[in-house]
């Protein structure tokens, strides 16, 4: 039986990605920013060591244009190439994807009454592939499978931060009916604080975010209740990113330990985040589909 | 939660000061302006608009007033109409430019400005959150 053992938030800042390509990680700049990841990148190396990955990110008008704005998408390929994002695409391994665990999430997710957009074809933009450099630094070939979660938070509305977390918890009883033995994270990728257009660009808010970091931590729920307004006030219109955190955080169940944490400010125009959770029991609620409830449809989705 | 109808939902967002948040009104408006900029993720199309801009530009259905604002690179009338950052960021990478450089010019302080404030620990939130509360 697959388990979710750990998810990890993280931003997942471009420039992030630049400075590892190029070499400038230990440039005094940089330095303070990757220093925070020496301790997960020694245990995802030594200790987790996950066999998949569900990466909830999102795409920055890379590989989807406006002609096409899924909701929640999650990408079923064999594999994912960096994609150009107007400078070349980034010099790092093809992501492999678990096509097997990818269509068994989504088939359950749709019977739970996610009504999920399958991608069987898509390029992955820095969303996805700087978190798995910061995790892994330079590796020839990424060590695990990835399976993309792409979500909308470009156009409004984006999902609520509820639908986020309850979408996490329909994800992990996806995961703990998949017949095979595999260690699976989740993680919740972008944020925190950062505005990147009009006047009030800049904007940084180090107080709200440290409280939604602790508000990862322990059995609060509070988070599912935060407006989209309030992301957008306090911590800039491109904080909204951190809704995919939810997703992550959702899917941990009822209660999580943090085994690291780690916030930066700045990196370019954007406060760094990053934390890694483990959760206590995996519980998560059953589901409350008629269709998810039901041994039958179970059966055949199997 | 409380119940939200849409109305009210993006009614809050014009309250934020200095901020134009992606709606559907704004998507519909510059829907082909973002198309355009995403036409220059292709290194041949980069090529072409840099050689001609507004030559490049007559091939695609976007009002005076956008073509005006891209030609000027004015990034915050581009965002009043209908531009999103994410689709003008490859007008601004086409011209060699950071997201630090780029976002700079839409708040009135020079890149060197804005780097300052940035490494200082960004700008504060305070006085900048709603226009109606002024805090
Ligand atoms: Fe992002």
């Amino acid at each position: 039986m697959a388990r979710i053992q750990a998810g990890i938030g993280c931003s997942h800042i471009p420039v992030l990605g630049f400075a590892h390509d190029t070499d400038k990680e230990q440039t005094d700049y940089f330095k303070p920013a990757f220093d925070g990841f020496n301790w997960t990148r020694k245990w995802m190396k030594e200790e987790a060591k996950p066999d998949v990955i569900v990466l909830v990110y999102n795409d920055h008008a890379s590989a989807f244009d406006m002609s096409i704005i899924p909701t929640f998408a999650i990408g079923t390929a064999e594999k994912f190439n960096p994609a150009d994002e107007g400078f070349g695409p980034r010099p790092v391994p093809v992501v492999e994807g678990h096509p097997d665990l990818a269509w068994h999430i989504a088939q359950s997710l749709i019977l739970d009454e996610f009504d999920m957009t399958m991608i069987g074809e898509m390029d992955v933009d820095h969303g996805l592939t700087v978190p798995l450099t910061m995790m892994y630094g330079d590796v020839e070939k990424w060590p695990v499978k990835v399976i993309p979660l792409a979500v909308n938070v470009v156009t409004y509305p984006p999902p609520s931060g509820n639908r986020c977390w309850a979408l996490g918890e329909a994800i992990a009883r996806a995961v703990e009916s998949f017949p095979e033995d595999l260690n699976v994270q989740v993680w919740g990728t972008g944020g925190l604080s950062h505005q990147l257009q009009g006047p009030r660009a800049g904007l940084i808010n180090k107080e709200w975010d440290n409280a939604f970091l602790d508000k990862l931590i322990g059995d609060t729920q509070e988070l599912r209740k935060v407006p989209h307004i309030e992301y957008l006030r306090e911590t800039g219109s491109e904080g909204i990113e951190m809704v995919m955190w939810l997703i992550m955080r959702g899917a941990l169940g009822k209660s999580t330990k943090a085994l690291h944490r780690h916030y930066h400010v700045p990196v370019s125009n954007t406060a760094l985040g990053h934390i890694v959770l483990e959760p206590v029991d995996n519980s998560v609620p059953p589901s409350p589909t008629l269709e998810g409830n039901n041994d039958a449809a179970q059966a055949m989705i199997d | 939660m409380s119940k939200q109808d849409i109305h009210s939902y993006l009614a809050e967002f014009d309250d934020i000061p200095g901020t134009r948040v992606y709606t559907a009104k704004r998507a519909r408006k510059g829907y082909q302006l973002n198309q355009f900029a995403m036409s220059l993720m292709k290194e041949e199309n980069r090529k072409r608009f840099k050689e001609n801009e507004e030559a490049y530009l007559d091939e695609w259905d976007i009002t005076p007033e956008q073509r005006k604002a891209l030609l000027a690179r004015d990034y915050n009338t581009l965002l009043d109409l209908g531009g999103n950052i994410y689709f003008l960021a490859k007008v601004f990478s086409t011209d060699g430019l950071s997201f630090v450089q780029a976002v700079s010019t839409m708040t009135g302080m020079s890149v060197e400005e804005y780097q300052a404030m940035m490494n200082a620990g960004g700008r504060s939130p305070v006085g900048l959150r709603s226009i109606k509360e002024k805090n």
